[in-house]
């Protein structure tokens, strides 16, 4: 279990080695990136990402547990990078590790949908035109 | 009593930076330090309903009843992801 907020970039691979171990005959990653457009077509230059920190780490955690309580197991690692972000980076990373792959792909879909949902991050767009706006999940 | 209050990304940039403190009347619950800054920024009005708050490091109701000194955070919808 591995959970965290940086301002730097990030990368998968340590999280990937925080989730393997000897009964992980399953892996499964998620990697969400910053793409060139809005959901409604509009250009996007890049993304700001901000966070309540420790609120956000403490139900990043308890995402964690829950996932292993429910999905055989499985042990979830989550980061996800605050600050600003270029097109193309990664704005948050997921890694499961879990015996089989059906609760690996379970409890990283479950991962994500609840940190969208739940986990105190925010997000503005900043567009090619030069405008900005605050997104919030459905 | 007195609370303060301390935005987050959208709420800030509405109330700006400054520390907010406000004076409430005894028995005042989340949701009335809420209107208490919605009453200097009108803006804040349609967030009402979708602010989410945060006493030190737990969320809490919007029926929450607030103590003298408490530190209460107002988190609009959340962007993650």
């Amino acid at each position: 279990m591995r959970y965290d907020i940086v301002d730097e970039p990030l990368e998968i691979e340590p999280l990937i080695a925080a989730v393997r171990g000897p009964g992980a005959g399953a892996l499964v990653t998620f990697v969400g990136y910053v793409r060139e457009r809005a959901d409604d077509g509009r250009p996007v230059d890049g993304l700001s990402y901000e966070a309540h920190r420790d609120l956000a780490l403490a139900e990043l955690r308890a995402i964690g547990t829950e996932a292993a309580q429910r999905f055989d197991g499985a042990v979830v690692a989550i980061a996800h990078r605050v600050g600003v972000l270029g097109l193309g980076e990664a704005a948050v990373a997921i890694a499961v590790g879990s015996a089989h792959r059906g609760a690996a792909f379970d409890a990283c879909e479950y991962a994500i949908d609840e940190l969208k949902r739940r986990v105190p991050i925010w997000k503005k767009e900043r567009y090619v035109d030069g405008g900005e706006r605050w997104r919030e999940n459905a | 009593m007195t609370v303060r209050i301390v935005p987050f990304a959208r709420i800030r940039e509405i109330v700006g930076n400054a520390v907010l403190e406000r004076t409430l009347a005894g028995g005042a619950r989340a949701r009335d330090a809420f209107a208490a800054l919605a009453a200097d920024f009108p803006q804040l009005a349609e967030l009402e309903r979708s602010t989410r708050f945060v006493r030190g490091d737990a969320f809490v109701t919007a029926d929450t009843e607030l103590h003298d000194g408490d530190e209460l955070g107002l988190l609009p919808p959340f962007g993650g992801g």
